[in-house]
């Protein structure tokens, strides 16, 4: 296999960016993010973000949706949690995303447009919504 | 607990990042059987009161979650530094930054393995679209170093799911001729 160096990487980027401007100029990326806190790591968020990385990089439509992570988003119970916000669907919290579960959101609602619905958890914990003042 | 350093590492860039910082260094180095770990930010600092909350499980910063009581990303670390009998110290000054450091025997039965390193750090990356990161791993006079800011600039940006994936096989690449397995 050739060797990947900056360069590569640079001529590998270059000679797609004429599609890659048509995709953002229509809209069609969205943006994945995924609870990687203490909480989310010990609940296997990592294997999630690595999932979600190798499933949509080799997909034509699917490339450059924005995979970002955050820290916990106060669903400790429900880790690995991942917020999914694509074009003309809501956005949603899906919650118990291990690895394993990747490709079913994948199918489901990156690329039918169907919300997987045994997995949302709409609602973060009260104090992301209301911060008391203690 | 976590599994390997590579999962306290994440916390603790993690906690680089709510702390507003703009940069931050997590360095590895292996040296006659010891491991000694830092994590430097800019980010905004502790007072002294402070630090002594960040090391107990029961505080967090309070910022992100206002009414929560836990955070476990530092104290995790310190636990584990403390049972393999190394040595942690906690620098950090408002509005200047904070530097964690610890080392420990690389031989103690309990001492973590370093983890999926590349993996780790493309994560990590994930974390910001601004801050420069820079990771460092040592092993006698053999140095590997990856910055965020390097590749940003190669793929055009490290936000997408394409740029990600050739980011960690990149990493990968350089980390198994570090290892000396390329």
């Amino acid at each position: 296999m050739t060797k990947l160096t900056l360069e590569a990487l640079r001529k590998l980027r270059a000679a797609k960016q004429d599609e890659m401007a048509r995709r953002e100029a229509d809209g069609s990326s969205g943006t994945i993010l995924i609870g990687m806190g203490t909480c989310g790591i010990a609940a296997g968020a990592r294997e999630t973000f690595d999932a979600f990385v190798r499933a949509l990089a080799e997909h034509p439509t699917l490339k450059r949706v924005a995979i970002r992570q955050t820290g916990c988003m106060g669903l400790c119970y429900a880790e690995p949690t991942v917020e999914i916000a694509m074009p003309g669907m809501p956005t949603v919290l899906y919650g118990r995303v291990k690895a394993d579960v990747v490709p079913q959101i994948v199918e489901e609602h990156l690329l039918k447009g169907r919300l997987v619905n045994d997995r949302i958890f709409d609602k973060p914990a009260v104090d992301l919504m209301k911060p008391r003042k203690s | 607990m976590h599994p390997t350093l590579t999962e306290h590492l994440l916390d603790l860039v993690q906690n680089a990042m709510d702390a507003g910082a703009t940069f931050v260094e997590v360095s590895v180095a292996e040296e006659e059987g010891t491991i000694t770990v830092t994590v430097s930010d800019n980010g905004r600092g502790m007072t002294k009161a402070e630090r002594q909350k960040a090391l107990d499980p029961f505080q967090s910063g309070g910022r992100k979650h206002p009414a929560r009581r836990v955070g476990l990303g530092l104290p995790f670390f310190l636990q584990m530094v403390e049972q393999v009998g190394g040595h942690f110290d906690l620098r950090s000054e408002p509005g200047v930054g904070t530097s964690i450091l610890a080392s420990y025997r690389a031989d103690h039965p309990d001492a973590p393995p370093v983890g999926e390193w590349p993996e780790g750090v493309v994560q990590a990356m994930a974390l910001s679209d601004q801050a420069e990161m820079v990771f460092r791993r040592t092993r006698g006079d053999r140095v590997f170093t990856i910055r965020r800011s390097e590749l940003a600039e190669a793929l055009g940006g490290l936000a997408d799911a394409e740029a990600l994936d050739l980011a960690r096989r990149y990493v990968r690449e350089r980390h198994e001729e570090f290892l000396g397995k390329g």
